[in-house]
């Protein structure tokens, strides 16, 4: 069994060389994203340079290419992490990325893709909404994030668990803010996700889509970071006590993907979020009327009504193993049913063995 | 090649012998490229604006002799000097004509989602699809001369909903197969022409699956909805939406209806569609137009108002794609048929959105009151 290797990482060293390394490529990626217009590197850096002098002379109401570009070079800084400099220059910075952003959000001139993910406002939006909770509230602590390839697709297969999928949301969170690249993970969803109103519509938005093979591979092969969480609504409504045990992974359709696909796998295991929202009982009558898989009954919900809905504050931890390849097998491995199990398995238990390790390491749920 | 006369109401005769020259083996007929009879291509449902269109820019192909406009009713708009034969593809005359002009190609355009007269019934709609499609493709099955064929379908094929995949390709078969209204009609169609191509295995079928066509001359269900000065949305979901220029479709339907070009296969069934997706929120956005999101059932109610008022089609089908929107792969449409789109999906839009004069919230006013605020807020 091919253990993943723990890497204790000091939260501050590996925080901070995170957001140097985000500040960084943030700036390489918007050049780089400016496709059509292979403008020189210091282009840009002239674009933002002016910057610093802007409050006083006015913006003309014509020049509407230049504050445009202006802030597309101010977005990176004021999205915070980045060194900020002193407060005036600071605010007058965000007013204009943010006008620039309302501009351009009132107007639809944005891009989304195929399966309509709007990167622009998953970024500025979507995830700043998460992070408060990602931060502050389950203080999650990234393991090996390295094992996440820079280039190229991969496919993250995780544990689930927690009752309401806020596992998925945080390991997004996770893979945007610590890798180095800022990558985007593309998380596939249940289908109940795509009927419900409202849920539905943030989650294309956010780049998730449903979890089937076909999307599956499209993402894969366009070189996407794919996250897939097999045990599906057996691992999220389980009850607390099978907490940490990790169900059947479905039929392991995930192996079949990735290797069609000649991407890798990177196991990755989740701890904390069984205990956000302890599940005593599942009532069945009401999830059968609501059509549900299943209706939690915690010790607060739904004794305390909405309130009962609030997660408890427990400590997280994300570690991503060493990636288990898969472009040395044959694409007819396919078919050979015996070895999909035993990758599946093997998948299955790298995942296992790594939740006991960190439970073992961990001090305590809430600490 | 003197045949292009004057729009003929009714004409038949003249084309004696036509069935005869062309009983020859068809690749012996395509090797000897400059035989003098050229091509007679038999046009369905001409009097529409995409009908129209296709038949005056096929005239204009050296390849081809002769067009022949087939269509219930008198086109508005005029044929370019095609004949015109008034006869409604239900009826089973429509194999005379196949027979007297000798027709090699046919280009079957009359499917379509809405009736081509404002108060038209759906049910005649639904008759002159399914119906018209079966009596035509009986007279081509009995036709020798018949040598390819051309259908427009549409991406309604595949439904919108939640349990399919994102994007769908040729081969896939959606989860639920549509219960009703055009998108059955479809399905229908397409069964019909599958059965064809296994009986008629001489000629070339082309299905071609449109996306939602756009365009300043477009009669679609969602340009007429996007027509509407408010916008009825489902609220808390928010479509993709994929176009098709009307130039494009026209451009394609021309490559289907001729010999494939070198290294490119024409008969299959394709996805046509525009680069990129649009949301249905971006494409209000971008029209100016206000939006009203409703709650599903609301929106069912707002439908059949609008739709007693003959304001705009908004059956059940529209609204599930206005829930859950639909995109559609096409690498076959670019590496198989050879055709590469002239208008992405958002240029399609802004071509319509130009064509249509503004909203009530036009984006550059919206645009100009952002930069005034921002000046106003820098100096106070």
């Amino acid at each position: 069994m091919a253990d993943a290797k723990v890497i204790p990482f000091d939260d501050d060293r590996s925080r901070g060389a995170a957001r140097a390394a985000r500040g960084r490529s943030t700036g390489s990626r918007r050049r780089t994203g400016e496709d059509g217009r292979p403008s020189p590197p210091s282009a840009l850096e002239g674009g933002q340079t002016p910057l610093a002098a802007v409050p006083e002379p006015e913006p003309a109401p014509g020049a509407d290419e230049d504050s445009g570009a202006r802030a597309r070079g101010v977005e990176a800084p004021s999205e915070g992490g980045a060194p900020r400099s002193d407060g005036g220059d600071d605010w007058d910075r965000r007013i204009a990325a943010g006008l620039a952003f309302l501009r351009r959000r009132i107007t639809g001139e944005y891009e989304v893709d195929e399966f309509g993910y709007d990167a622009e406002l998953t970024e500025q939006v979507l995830l700043s909404l998460l992070r408060p909770l990602y931060e502050k509230y389950f203080r999650v602590e990234v393991l090996g994030i390295e094992n996440i390839p820079s280039e190229g697709g991969a496919l993250v297969v995780a544990n689930h668990s927690g009752t309401l999928p806020l596992d998925a949301l945080m390991l997004q969170v996770a893979v945007h803010d610590h890798h180095p690249a800022r990558r985007a993970l593309r998380l596939l969803a249940a289908d109940l996700v795509f009927v419900l109103p409202v849920v539905s519509e943030l989650a294309r938005k956010a780049g998730h889509t449903l979890a089937c093979a076909e999307d599956a591979q499209r993402l894969l092969e366009r070189g996407e970071i794919v996250g897939v969480m097999p045990e599906g609504f057996k691992g999220l409504g389980k009850p607390f006590s099978e907490r940490y045990k990790l169900q059947r992974f479905g039929r392991g359709g995930f192996v079949s993907t990735a290797l069609q696909a000649g991407v890798p796998i990177v196991p990755c295991s989740i701890v904390g979020a069984e205990e956000i929202y302890p599940m005593v009982g599942n009532l069945k009558t009401p999830a059968r009327l609501l059509g549900l898989p299943y209706f939690p009954v915690t010790p607060t919900f739904p004794l305390l009504g909405p309130l009962g809905m609030l997660p408890l504050p427990t400590k997280w931890t994300i570690q991503f193993g060493e990636p288990i390849p898969m472009d040395d097998y044959p694409p007819e491995a396919v078919e050979d049913p015996m070895l999909m199990f035993n990758l599946t398995d093997q998948v299955r238990e790298t995942i296992q063995h790594t939740l006991y390790r960190l439970l073992v390491r961990r001090r305590s749920v809430f600490f | 090649m003197a045949f292009r006369r004057g729009a003929v109401l009714t004409r038949y005769g003249g084309g004696e012998g036509r069935g005869d020259r062309h009983r020859g083996p068809p690749q012996a007929e395509n090797a000897e490229r400059e035989h003098p009879l050229g091509k007679v291509v038999l046009v369905t449902g001409v009097a529409r604006q995409l009908g129209g269109r296709f038949v005056r820019r096929i005239l204009r192909d050296p390849d081809v002799d002769r067009v022949v406009g087939v269509d219930a009713l008198p086109p508005a708009h005029h044929l370019g000097g095609a004949d015109f034969v008034r006869i409604d593809i239900r009826q089973p005359a429509i194999a005379g004509v196949l027979a007297e002009y000798g027709v090699d190609t046919v280009v079957h355009l009359d499917v379509s989602g809405i009736p081509l007269l404002p108060r038209g019934s759906r049910a005649a709609v639904k008759e002159t699809n399914v119906i018209g499609t079966m009596q035509l493709l009986g007279a081509c099955q009995k036709t020798p001369s018949v040598r390819r064929l051309v259908v427009k379908s549409s991406t309604n094929v595949y439904g919108s909903s939640p349990r399919d995949p994102a994007v769908f390709t040729e081969t896939m078969v959606p989860k639920a197969l549509p219960g009703g209204g055009f998108a059955k009609d479809i399905v229908e169609v397409e069964g019909y022409v599958r059965g064809f191509a296994r009986r008629r295995p001489d000629v070339a079928v082309t299905v071609l699956r449109f996306a939602n066509i756009l365009g300043p001359s477009a009669d679609t269900p969602l340009a007429e909805y996007f027509r509407l000065p408010v916008l009825p949305t489902v609220l808390g979901y928010d479509p993709r939406l994929q176009f098709v220029h009307g130039d494009d479709v026209v451009e394609v339907l021309r490559l289907a209806s001729g010999e494939p070009r070198r290294g490119t296969l024409n008969a299959g069934t394709f996805n046509i569609a525009g680069d990129g997706v649009l949301l249905l929120s971006q494409a209000a956005r971008r029209l100016g137009k206000p939006t009203l999101p409703l709650l599903l059932p609301a929106i069912r109610w707002t439908g059949t108002a609008l739709r007693s008022v003959g304001v705009t089609d908004f059956s059940a089908e529209q609204i599930r794609l206005l829930t859950h929107g639909r995109v559609v792969e096409t690498t076959q449409m670019r590496e198989v048929f050879g055709f590469e789109p002239k208008h992405t999906t958002a240029e399609t839009f802004a071509d319509f959105a130009r064509s249509h004069g503004p909203g009530l919230l036009p984006p550059e006013k919206l645009a100009h009151a952002v930069d005034r605020f921002e000046e106003v807020v820098r100096h106070g």
